[in-house]
């Protein structure tokens, strides 16, 4: 479990992060999303005990951060911004570094090192220095550290950044194969990601978290959530489409892409509309080449929620 | 092993892990050696004694150390691996002690390489050998002191160039505090009993017993004592810069 109470951080009188109080439990994948500078990677470093908080307390399986910070660093997995590491380094002496120092030993460390070499395809450049790694390896060394030692607790600050969407999917796959024991907690400003291994999303701007919810339940709250998104055969009918879909009762907006000849029906509060427009596209000779309901544009409330 | 013997042999792998420790070795070498020949006069002397060898590495330190100790935490800072350090299971004075430890074992062994000096001497004429342990010995504690200042001038800044000359000045001062060049600037201003305790910091009143042969606990407490004093000002540095 991860508790955070209050997390408050000041540099001076600029404030990074203010009032940050959650809870992660085992089997969330938490994605804590928020424009560049919002504070996400100063909360993670008050949670991982990096940066000291102004003032609340953040706590880690049950250990006080301040007071018991070894239990607490033991029990996380950490890959911080940048994935840093020691680049005169090669990849084995330094996951031998970090296994030594998480006190690994014996069989066991040598499983948990095969382990990570394996699945995060290290094997050909072990006895490479990090600093003539690409920038996609060397994050898959960052997480192959933070895993080594199989914690309880994951904190991952932007672990997909900069790599390949091969690269990008493997990571996931990674984060999901690991999510059902573990409690995971993501930063990341790509939205895809939360939709492809969040269970639950916080936006945080401005140093405060503004929206607590799952990927479903954030995307009900775009404006998009049940429209109807529509593509038409012939441009030339945009125009006579668009009037007939803004005549139907249950609609409260239309809005047109000329671009691609899109037409998308917003709406009314509760209203279920694809029925009508599928029934109204027969009735007037519409030529469709796609028709779908929209969940909602994640993009759309995190512009919203953070502008 | 502890954590202090994991970090401390990292860090001395990586010492050697590039140029920086060859060239080190060999330029401290090259140096300590015409020292004692050319300003030393090992020759003219006609006395079998390491003195113009022992005599020269106050000055030596002043400027070979602060290069050792400039990227013990600022290039930490620099790269950012202090987060990831920092974030590992392992106490600040543990990574702090590791780090300085194997700087102090690397200066040692620059030291040891001199040992052709020693063999030398022992070929023109009879030394006193049990003198020229203490000197080494006490060289060994000036290194410490140089490296515990340039440990903490490490923690104030992530610049390394910045650390090197913070470390040279403070070494310096520390080095002439028993001098008029320091005691001048406090003895205007200053009590009588604050210039003494200045004047009593000095590294070359310290050193310059111990290389006499003399071994005063005193002097290696002194030594001790500054060690510690600023290994605990790098710790204090780190907690409240490290993130900065």
């Amino acid at each position: 479990m991860i508790r955070t109470e209050h997390l408050t951080k000041h540099y001076g009188s600029l404030v990074a992060v203010e009032d940050v109080s959650f809870q992660v439990a085992p089997g969330e994948v938490l994605g804590f999303l928020g424009p560049n500078g919002a504070g996400k990677t100063t909360t993670m470093r008050m949670i991982t005990g990096f940066v000291a908080p102004t003032s609340g307390r953040a706590s880690i399986c049950g250990h006080d951060v301040e007071s018991e910070p070894l239990p607490a660093k033991a029990a996380v997995g950490y890959l911080p911004e940048g994935a840093p590491s020691y680049g005169e380094m090669t990849v084995r002496r330094f996951l031998d570094f970090v296994a030594d120092l998480r006190g690994l030993a014996g069989e066991r460390r040598a499983a948990r090192l095969n382990h990570v070499i394996e699945h995060l395809h290290l094997g050909p450049v072990l006895e490479q220095t990090i600093d003539t790694l690409s920038k996609g390896f060397r994050r898959r060394v960052g997480l192959a550290q933070a895993i080594v030692h199989d914690p309880p607790v994951l904190i991952l600050d932007e672990p997909t950044d900069g790599l390949d969407p091969n690269q990008k999917h493997e990571v996931r796959t990674l984060i999901n194969d690991m999510s059902r024991e573990k409690i995971i907690v993501i930063s990341t400003h790509l939205l895809e990601e939360v939709d492809a291994v969040c269970t639950r999303a916080i936006i945080i701007a401005r140093g405060r978290i503004v929206a607590d919810d799952t990927p479903a339940g954030l995307a009900a709250r775009s404006r998009y959530h049940n429209a109807v998104s529509m593509q038409l055969e012939e441009p030339r009918q945009l125009q006579t489409a668009r009037a007939a879909v803004a005549a139907l009762p249950a609609v409260a907006g239309v809005e047109v892409s000329e671009r691609d000849a899109r037409l998308t029906a917003l709406p009314k509060a509760g209203a279920t509309i694809l029925p009508a427009l599928s029934e109204l596209a027969t009735r007037t000779g519409l030529k469709l080449k796609e028709l779908h309901l929209e969940s909602g544009r994640l993009d759309e409330v995190f512009r919203t929620i953070t502008a | 092993m502890g954590n202090v013997g994991i970090v401390m042999r990292r860090e001395l792998a990586s010492y050697f892990a590039t140029p920086l420790a060859y060239v080190f070795i060999l330029i401290f070498l090259i140096l300590a050696n015409s020292f004692t020949f050319y300003l030393g006069g090992f020759y003219e002397r006609g006395q079998a004694d390491l003195d113009p060898f022992f005599t020269f590495h106050p000055w030596l330190y002043l400027f070979l150390i602060p290069a050792i100790s400039m990227k013990l935490w600022a290039e930490e800072r620099k790269s950012g691996s202090i987060e990831l350090l920092m974030t590992l299971p392992i106490t600040l004075r543990d990574a702090v002690l590791g780090k300085f430890l194997a700087a102090w074992i690397f200066t040692a062994l620059a030291l040891a390489l001199t040992f052709p000096l020693w063999i030398t001497v022992n070929v023109l004429g009879s030394p006193d050998n049990g003198a020229i342990v203490a000197a080494y010995l006490g060289s060994l504690m000036l290194a410490g002191g140089f490296l515990a200042i340039g440990s903490c001038m490490s923690a104030l800044t992530r610049n390394q160039v910045v650390a090197f000359i913070l470390g040279v000045v403070v070494c310096f001062a520390f080095l002439l505090a028993g001098f008029p060049l320091v005691l001048d600037v406090f003895r205007s201003w200053a009590p009588q009993a604050l210039t003494d305790a200045i004047a009593s910091l000095s590294f070359l009143t310290h050193f310059e017993s111990i290389v006499k042969g003399v071994i005063d606990v005193r002097d290696l407490l002194y030594f001790a004592m500054l060690i510690g004093f600023f290994l605990v000002a790098t710790a204090v540095a780190l907690e409240l810069r490290k993130a900065d």
